[in-house]
């Protein structure tokens, strides 16, 4: 692969190169006052950082304008979507990693705690594990293929000149600020929204650029209809700016030090905190990876989308009902009753538009139902969507206000989540991984599909563990909690409750285990796939017609 | 400024979005827009040079 810079039109005028050679300029200088000038050393730390990264985007930037872009024919530029998949692929086996280290920890405490190693510490490791595989992995993934789609479906190359590169390797500094921060003690405290202030405007320079190449992408396009996977990204990209910008306003102590304090305080931090996290969910981790969906499973199966009705109804029902769920993350709170009766009643009413983007997805295989025995890849990804709909299912049911009395704080939530995450995230984006290899590096297919047998049943096995013991574990603990004795007292201490949960826990372990051994495998499968290799003792399925039974 | 808000919230709110969503339906469903869908959903498929671009 090149790993340069890569070729642009030939008729690109250079104002690409001199505005992001201007930026880079300002922000070396300001990187390096700031660090010279910092009031704690997290900040000079940071501040470093971001100079090194200023300075190696400079040299960068003066090899293209050196050697020149080399008057590249293509049509597309595909060079940014192959940065983009191996940091998918990167970031998503460190992710796991880590979720397997902290999974670890809560199952073995007296084994895996080290008192003076303060950033093993679970309170540092743990936003590190929800970051990498949320922004890092997912994030990557969602940059990537949307790169790649919009352009497919526009019938033209991005849009902004190095304007993508800036995107990715921007994004990708951002996960690297926030991660070496989490391990340093820099936190604000939001879940899902850790990073400080400097991290939170880093992000957000970064990521109106992407909604810029993004959108003149689409201005440039030369097919009338836009594509509903690309309605999919946008809202995602317009959605988690609004988002990002409204629950991080905060006022740093100092323009030279990491703290800050938000603007919000009480319940209206809660509440925005939540509006912000649900539908970081509803926007990062189900519009951008309904997006891939909705371009991948056509696309790998040969058949169009089911119905093309059916998705409009299921964007617009789905992101104007998204959008007001929140308030189910804070019943029994003081929040007023009437809007958390409201976040939940969203969330029940998302039951429709969820199930019908399942359906939509599913229903485009018919016809087609044999791809799933001789296909693991789109095997793959109708499990994912199976997982889409059962974890939609089990959302708004746990936002009930009698069931969250139950469910609330406990495991089930994490069982939950990992449903949404290892089966409908992880699986659509290995699936579009699988697919997006032999495309880009122009392989006529991957180097094994055995291999990739392998990493659907090891990894769909984990799940399950995962997913079953995180249930028993959630329910066992709920009503642990709420039972009395016949004197009205608690019947169980909350140190009795942790210990029962210890087996559970172990399962866990072993569940994530074996889908980080299945992320190995596809590693290995996508690497050799790129390099152009065809495994020698392939299997090949049989083609006769499957024997009727007796 | 609370009062305000709920009360909007919890009565126009409330028509502003079936009338939206009655729209969403009017568009989705009119069968003059059929030809047009009909085009949009075999966008992906017509891409035939994934192999080789």
């Amino acid at each position: 692969m090149n790993t340069g810079l890569p070729a642009t039109q030939p008729n690109q005028n250079g104002a690409d190169i001199a505005l992001i050679g201007a930026f880079l300029a300002v922000g070396l200088l300001m990187a390096i006052f700031i660090a010279a000038r910092a009031v704690d050393p997290l900040m000079e730390v940071h501040a470093l950082m971001f100079a090194a990264a200023f300075a190696a985007g400079g040299f960068a930037l003066g090899s293209v304008i050196y050697g020149g872009r080399g008057a590249s024919s293509d049509v597309y530029e595909f060079d940014v979507v192959k940065a983009g998949v191996i940091a998918s692929v990167f970031w998503g086996i460190a992710g796991f990693l880590v979720g397997v280290i902290i999974a670890a920890q809560l199952a073995f405490p007296n084994i895996f705690y080290f008192d003076n190693l303060g950033w093993t510490n679970f309170g540092r490791l743990r936003p590190l594990h929800t970051s990498a595989v949320i922004f890092a992995f997912g994030g990557n993934v969602l940059i990537a293929t949307s790169f790649y789609v919009v352009q497919r479906t526009s019938r033209g190359r991005l849009w902004g000149g190095l304007a993508p590169w800036f995107v990715f390797w921007g994004y990708n500094l951002f996960i690297v600020i926030a991660a070496t921060g989490y391990l340093m003690g820099v936190t604000q405290s939001k879940e899902y929204a850790e990073p400080e202030w400097y991290a939170d405007l880093w992000l957000t320079i970064v990521w109106v650029v992407y909604l810029l190449v993004f959108l003149g992408t689409l201005l440039k396009r030369k097919e009338p209809h836009i594509y509903v996977a690309n309605w999919f990204y946008l809202a995602f990209i317009v959605t988690i700016a609004m988002l990002h910008i409204v629950n991080n306003l905060s006022m740093p102590v100092s323009l030279t030090g990491v703290k800050s304090y938000s603007l919000f305080a009480g319940v209206q931090d809660a509440l925005t905190q939540w509006w912000y996290g649900h539908n970081a969910v509803g926007f990062f981790l189900t519009a951008g990876f309904l997006a891939i969906m909705y371009y991948f499973i056509p696309k790998r199966a040969e058949r169009p989308v089911y119905s093309y009705r059916l998705s409009i109804i299921h964007f617009w029902a789905l992101i104007f009902i998204y959008i007001w769920a929140g308030p189910h993350h804070l019943h029994y709170t003081a929040l007023p009753e009437w809007a958390q009766t409201l976040g939940m009643t969203f969330s029940i009413m998302l039951w429709m538009p969820s199930w019908g983007g399942m359906i939509n997805g599913l229903m485009t295989l018919s016809g087609a139902w044999d791809k799933l025995r001789t296909d693991p890849v789109i095997r793959m990804m109708v499990v994912s969507v199976a997982f889409y709909g059962m974890s939609t299912f089990e959302g708004p049911l746990m936002s009930i206000r009698a069931v969250n009395s139950l469910s609330h704080y406990t495991d089930w939530t994490i069982g939950h989540v990992h449903s949404g995450a290892l089966g409908w995230v992880g699986y659509i984006s290995f699936g579009a991984l699988y697919c997006l290899v032999p495309w880009l590096w122009k392989r006529k297919e991957l180097y094994s599909k055995q291999l990739v047998e392998w990493h659907f049943w090891i990894s769909t096995i984990g799940i399950l563990l995962y997913i079953t013991s995180m249930w028993v574990s959630g329910i066992m603990q709920g009503l642990m909690w709420r039972a009395y004795n016949d004197f009205g007292f608690l019947e169980f201490s909350f140190v009795e409750t942790v210990e029962a949960m210890h087996p559970y826990y172990i399962i866990r372990m072993l569940g994530g285990l074996m889908f980080l051994a299945g992320a190995f495998i596809m590693a290995y499968n996508l690497w050799r796939t790129a390099k152009g290799d065809i495994r020698a003792k392939e299997y090949v399925p049989s083609q006769a017609a499957a024997v009727p039974a007796e | 400024m609370y009062e305000m808000l709920s009360q909007v919230a919890q009565t126009w709110g409330l028509v502003l979005f079936v009338i939206a969503f009655l729209l969403v339906l009017v568009y989705a469903l009119n069968p003059r827009n059929q030809k047009k869908f009909d085009a949009a959903r075999r966008i992906p498929l017509e891409d035939e040079d994934i192999h080789n671009g």
